[in-house]
């Protein structure tokens, strides 16, 4: 189990990535911190001609609050992120996701951004960043986007990355008072990627309606999905809301099946990890205890 | 900038237990099978080669990872600890003693990635509860043991006792 | 024995683990044990079932690195097929040759300069295969239009035997109830840390073969591959690895790796090594045997069991590997479990699939076994309102009826079952589970409680595989019995003294257990001994039995050490005792020193006096032979060969287990938390608690992992579905349940030191523990493990339509 051959480039600079990217197109792989490229290379499931690394990049590492999100680059280590303060303070969903990503040893090394660019459908960060409504920050040669995270996942492995586009940050909304978030999910074993996971964001307001309701699921549909529970706005943030919302969005879903589980049992999670999510957020949104 | 044609041999340098080595590698090796097969440190295991048992983790500028998903030519000067290194003047650290005296291997195998492992979560984590301790372990496999003694281990080390 | 200084029977830590700590102990990839070796990939299969039409190597070959391609065709030119206890028309060559039976065969070999280039070089391959209908259902190949693996069989069914114990039909006919189950147990691997690897050598003029490898035996396997090689066994010269990384069984089935590793060796002129990697290990190497059973039980309403039934049908794979069909035929002897019942049926039938071969994997036949025996007690006691417990307590073998002869032959050395049992249910709290059972059920919560309970077969009789043969095909074939142990130790003329156990550890720490035999016995200390425990066919001696299987260590191995050691002590005596001018009686070895008896004072170092029998032979008491070489080689009680009626003493120790098991389940997620896990041992004496509690706690890891997670998984086209070790699922640290141990001990009378055989352990019962917990949780008895999370809440869901 050897990867195949290829070239390797290590870029010292952004500027040195873009312009191997703009060589090689669809060609290249940029390696971040490999937890997802590597098995792939070793099995020889990807065969690009190169591998940008851009591990020495290390304007793309950091982490920084700018305006009202906290921007995370590319290559910021789910550890470093993990052990962060301000994403803590700021962006609780993520940090509420992260213990779940991998493990100790993967999380030293693996990176926000290559989770995102890998796509995995059941993956942690790509959920928590859909329901806390980030942004990907994409850079090619002479040309910047930013892409709704909600946006950016096509499906299994896919995303609306193009041929010479690197990721170079995500972008999390700093998270607003009067707003409770949760994650959670359900997995044969711990650190594996799960079966369903599911993250909600909700803000109570002073006469204990929702003012805002946002639940996703990972690992139910072929990409993280949000679910349309516009009906609930202004319902009671009760335990009995979300059971319904919950209800109501598991029934919604279109799951997948695969020799991990069948669609049915995904949509069983759906329910229960709604609910758990749902009156977890209440709760840390100010709901009175469910 | 560096290139690295396919079949290319490149020099890798680095420093392994505060020594340095040197040798060749190609774009694609692994850093497990540099360290082995290179630079002849064979206490370093490989498992899977897909980064899920954990047996080739190592230690790169501080941090516990999975030598089999690094290439070899990204370590250039970089400080790597394995399990060689963690024994000083001939004494067994207190993790590898907790090891011997809770029987917390028995083919080891795994050994090795578990010690560096746990020996950097100890340094990120001086005082783990037992959930933690099985959280860390989470992330490799062990066929012989069933994790207990290496758990005991762990937290031995942790408490201090000796 | 004199002078022991009470190191057996103590928790001696591990001479092995300083080496494994630092990273210095050696694996086989470690080795490079001889000059100019190339690496060797192998092509294999994707498909299931097709014919070979052609392969083209010819890019391969001019492929850069690349040393030389082999393929079937080649292989079967240079070797024999590979045959098994199971006469039947099956060409078995370890690598196909015109005909590919399942996925992850192999079917070409690359030598090149690094395994890199080899794997580049298998790409540039060309086969063109014509697919065939796959058949994975044991079931499905069993019917009579079923697509056929090997069509000189003509049929899909490779072996057939039925038993008959007693009267069984008159106990059914006469049962107050008879309880059936039909069930599938699926297929798993304890899948080693470390794979398997071979580095091979042939040398020519005379032909002769040179393997290292981490191999574990049975040592009977070496007579098949010098066969299959074509050489006489003297020039088949196999060397294992210093260190294992763990095997469970497994490393038994990477012989026919070992043929072609040599075979190639040979067509290509160069030594090659071959390390299977974890893919490879997943499609390609072993596994446990899936079964499609059924059992049937026939009661008294007072719970006596009068009669037992099994209809096994073993998923042997693509080919049946030697020691297959030994799965089905190692618990057999002991058909009877724990119980009295003497009236027994036995129905085995071997069926081939497109799935990879079977073998040894921890726990051998026993996981299968007890599931059906022990899933049909749970499922008796509920049939007839009896309490689990006390149906066993009505049938066990009552504590004097030691030892006890099995209705199918096997010896029941020692044991106090009901003992077992008590302490079992003391150590779980058995009625106050039930009330929480109780508790459970008022408020609709998932909870139940299960048992299993096992003998455990140790130190096996090399003929027990001939049970698949007729008695008169067994008289035609010669005699066959037994399952002798080896042991050599040695003093080499500074006095040191080093023990060869020939044991081929994977972990179990044999060299500590080792020392502390020997160190009693010459009155030193374990540190003072040295202990080899690999095995090298051209200067060890060994014999078939050889090897690291079926808890042989300390059921046969340890009386070896000891009667070696014993020869050791008794000439260090003799020559001390001249020295001292004693009677050699009047002499004990204690603390580094041959002493008198009652005059400690007056000794001699035990050193000085081993050495002297290298350094001053002339001083030798009369007629004493110098040096000290003492190799024991001893036939352990009571294996004798099948009689006519196909009774067998199968194995030397008969341990017993007893465990209890707790679980709720979580109706929304499926999830099986294990609530409480308890498992009482008899293992005889036991000669290191450190060891013996490690071995107990690893069992119980992969029973667990494969009541809870484990399985190998194929599509219905044969795709293995669990090639990496993302999608086979070994149980990890979170998952692992506490296990509450407990030890009832009774010494074996057939060993010297009481030991029995130990390992196995709870690998064999955790899967029926379970299924009997979860069966009476959910109030149904069609449960089957793996108990994954998705299967648990179908049948909770299920539950919930019906109700």
């Amino acid at each position: 189990m050897k990867p195949a051959p290829f070239e390797y480039c290590r870029a010292d600079t952004l500027d040195e990535a873009l312009d191997l990217m703009a060589e090689f197109g669809s060609d290249a792989s940029v390696l971040a911190g490999g937890m997802s490229l590597g098995p792939m290379l070793n099995m020889r499931l990807a065969r690009p001609a190169a591998i940008v690394d851009i591990n020495p990049v290390e304007t793309l590492a950091g982490i920084a609050a700018d305006g009202g999100a906290v921007e995370t680059g590319a290559l910021c280590r789910q550890v470093d992120a993990l052990g962060s303060p301000l994403v803590a303070e700021t962006v609780p969903l993520l940090a509420e996701a992260l213990p779940f990503v991998g493990h100790f040893q993967t999380r030293n090394r693996g990176t926000l951004g290559g989770s995102v660019c890998h796509a995995d459908p059941s993956a942690e960060i790509p959920l928590a960043l859909v329901v806390s409504g980030g942004e990907i920050v994409l850079e090619r040669k002479g040309r910047s986007r930013t892409v709704p995270a909600g946006d950016f996942f096509d499906g299994i492995f896919t995303t609306a990355r193009e041929p010479g586009e690197i990721v170079t940050a995500l972008r999390w909304p700093v998270r607003r008072a009067g707003t409770g978030h949760a994650f959670d999910e359900i997995a044969q074993r711990r650190g594996d990627f799960a079966i369903g996971a599911a993250a909600a964001a909700a803000s109570v307001a002073p006469d204990g309606g929702l003012s805002a309701l946002s639940l996703g699921f990972g690992g139910i549909e072929d990409r993280p999905v949000l679910a349309d529970l516009s009906g609930f706005a202004g319902a009671p943030a009760t335990s009995g809301t979300a059971a319904d919302a919950a209800a109501l969005a598991a029934d919604r879903a279109n799951p997948i099946e695969d020799p991990k589980a069948s669609a049915a049992y995904r949509r069983q999670l759906a329910r229960v990890l709604g609910r758990r999510v749902l009156e977890r957020a209440f709760q840390r949104a100010g709901a009175p205890p469910c | 900038m560096l290139r690295i044609a396919p079949g290319a041999r490149h020099r890798v340098t680095v420093t392994v237990n505060g020594r340095p080595h040197s040798g060749f590698a190609e774009s694609r090796t692994l850093l497990s099978d540099f360290l082995r097969h290179e630079l002849k440190l064979f206490g370093t295991h490989v498992g899977c080669e897909h980064g899920v048992c954990g047996a080739c983790t190592v230690e790169i500028d501080g941090r516990a990872v999975r030598s089999c998903l690094r290439l070899a030519v990204q370590v250039d000067g970089a400080e790597i600890g394995t399990v060689e290194g963690l024994a000083k003047d001939g004494a067994l650290s207190p993790l590898q003693e907790a090891f011997r005296r809770r029987h917390a291997l028995q083919c080891g195998f795994c050994t090795p990635g578990i010690l560096i492992s746990a020996t950097q979560f100890l340094e990120a984590n001086p005082d783990p509860t037992e959930a933690e301790v099985r959280d860390m372990l989470s992330g490799h496999i062990c066929r012989c043991t069933g994790y207990e003694g290496m758990v005991r281990a762990i937290l031995d080390v942790a408490g201090g006792a000796s | 024995m004199t002078g022991g200084g009470g190191w057996v029977g103590a928790p001696v830590p591990r001479k092995e683990d300083e080496a494994l700590l630092t990273g210095r102990a050696r694996f086989i990839d470690d080795m490079e044990p001889v000059p100019g070796i190339r690496h060797a990939a192998l092509l294999r299969s994707p498909h299931a079932h097709a014919d070979i039409v052609s392969i083209d190597i010819s890019n391969a070959v001019s492929h850069p690195g690349v040393h030389g391609v082999v393929t079937g065709v080649d292989i079967s030119a240079a070797t024999a097929p590979i045959p098994s206890a199971v006469r039947v028309p099956i060409d078995y060559y370890p690598m196909a040759v015109d005909k590919v039976r399942y996925a992850g065969e192999p079917v070409a070999l690359v030598a090149a300069e690094d395994r890199y280039a080899a794997e580049d070089a298998l790409e540039a391959i060309e086969v063109e295969y014509r697919p065939l209908p796959p058949v994975i259902d044991p079931k499905a190949a069993m019917e009579d239009d079923a697509p056929l693996l090997h069509e000189a069989v003509g049929s899909n069914v490779v072996h057939r035997r039925s038993f008959r114990y007693g009267d069984p039909e008159t106990a059914f006919a006469e049962a107050d109830r008879v309880v059936r189950l039909d069930w599938t147990f699926p297929r798993y691997s304890s899948t080693p840390m470390e794979t398997c690897g071979v580095i091979a050598r042939f040398e020519p003029a005379p032909d002769r073969y040179t393997i290292w490898s981490n191999f574990q035996g049975p040592f009977i396997l070496h007579a098949l591959m010098s066969g299959a090689l074509g050489v006489p066994g003297n020039r088949l010269r196999l060397i294992t690895s210093p260190q294992s990384g763990g095997s469970f069984g497994i490393k038994q089935g990477m012989y026919p790796y070992m043929v072609l590793l040599a075979a190639a060796s040979r067509l290509l002129d160069m030594p090659l090594k071959w390390i299977e990697d974890r893919l490879e290990h997943l499609t390609g190497s072993s596994a446990a045997s899936n079964r499609e059973d059924a059992v049937e039980a026939a009661f008294r309403d007072d719970g006596t069991l009068t009669g037992i039934r099994f209809l096994n049908v073993v998923d042997v794979g693509a080919y049946i590997r030697a020691p297959e069909p030994a799965s089905v035929y190692r618990m057999h002897a002991a058909s009877n479990g724990a119980y009295r019942v003497g009236n027994i049926d036995v129905d085995n039938r071997l069926v081939t699939t497109n799935r990879l071969p079977i073998g040894l994997n921890r726990g051998y036949g026993g996981p299968q076994f007890f599931f059906a025996l022990e899933r049909v007690m749970d499922a008796g006691a509920r049939a007839l309102g009896i309490d689990i417990a006390e149906i066993r307590r009505r049938n066990f073998i009552p504590r004097d009826a030691f030892p006890y002869r099995a209705p199918a032959g096997a010896l029941y050395d020692a044991g106090d079952y009901e003992a077992g049992l008590d302490k079992a249910l003391d150590l779980a709290g058995y009625d106050a589970l039930r009330a929480e059972r109780g508790r459970a059920k008022e408020e609709g919560r998932l909870f139940g409680i299960g048992m299993a309970t096992a003998v455990e077969p140790s130190g096996s009789n090399m003929a027990y595989v001939t049970l698949a043969q007729t008695p008169e095909e067994r008289a035609r074939a010669g005699g066959r019995s037994g399952g002798l142990g080896t042991c050599t130790i040695s003093i080499d003329p500074s006095g040191a003294v080093t023990v060869k156990t020939v044991s081929t550890p994977a972990g179990q720490g044999h060299a500590t257990v080792a020392a502390q035999i020997a160190a009693d016995a010459l009155g030193l200390a374990p540190d003072d001994i040295d202990v080899v425990t690999e095995i090298d066919t051209l200067t060890s001696a060994w014999s078939l039995a050889s090897g690291n299987y079926a808890n042989r260590f300390s059921s046969v191995v340890v009386d070896a050490i000891g009667d070696a050691a014993r020869g050791v002590a008794d000439k260090v005596r003799a020559v001390a005792a001249e020295d001292l001018e004693v009677a050699p009686e009047d002499v004990e070895l204690t603390g580094g020193a041959a002493r008198v008896v009652g005059v400690p004072e007056k000794s001699l170092p035990f050193r000085r006096v081993a050495a002297k029998t290298h350094w001053h032979p002339a001083g030798l008491p009369d007629g004493m032979a110098p040096g000290i070489f003492e190799t024991a080689i001893l036939s352990p009680p009571g294996l004798g060969p099948p009689d006519e009626r196909d009774r067998v003493g199968s194995a030397v120790t008969f341990g017993f287990i007893c465990d209890l098991a707790a679980v709720e389940i979580d109706p929304g997620t499926g999830r099986v938390e294990v609530k409480k896990y308890v498992s009482v041992h008899d293992v005889g004496k036991i000669l290191n608690p450190l060891i013996v509690e490690g071995q107990i706690i690893g069992g119980f890891a992969h029973g667990i992992g494969g009541a809870l997670m484990e399985e190998m998984v194929y599509d219905e086209d044969g795709n293995p579905l669990s090639g990496t070790f993302a999608d086979y699922l070994c149980i990890t640290a979170p998952e692992m349940p506490t296990l509450d141990i407990g030890h009832v001990d009774t010494p074996s009378p057939h060993t010297a030191l009481g030991s029995k055989g130990m390992g196995d352990g709870c690998s064999m019962l955790a899967p029926t523990a379970i299924a009997n917990a979860v069966a009476d949780a959910l109030g149904r008895e069609d449960v089957e493990p793996p108990f994954t999370l998705n299967r648990v809440w179908d049948l909770v869901a299920q539950g919930g339509e019906a109700g």
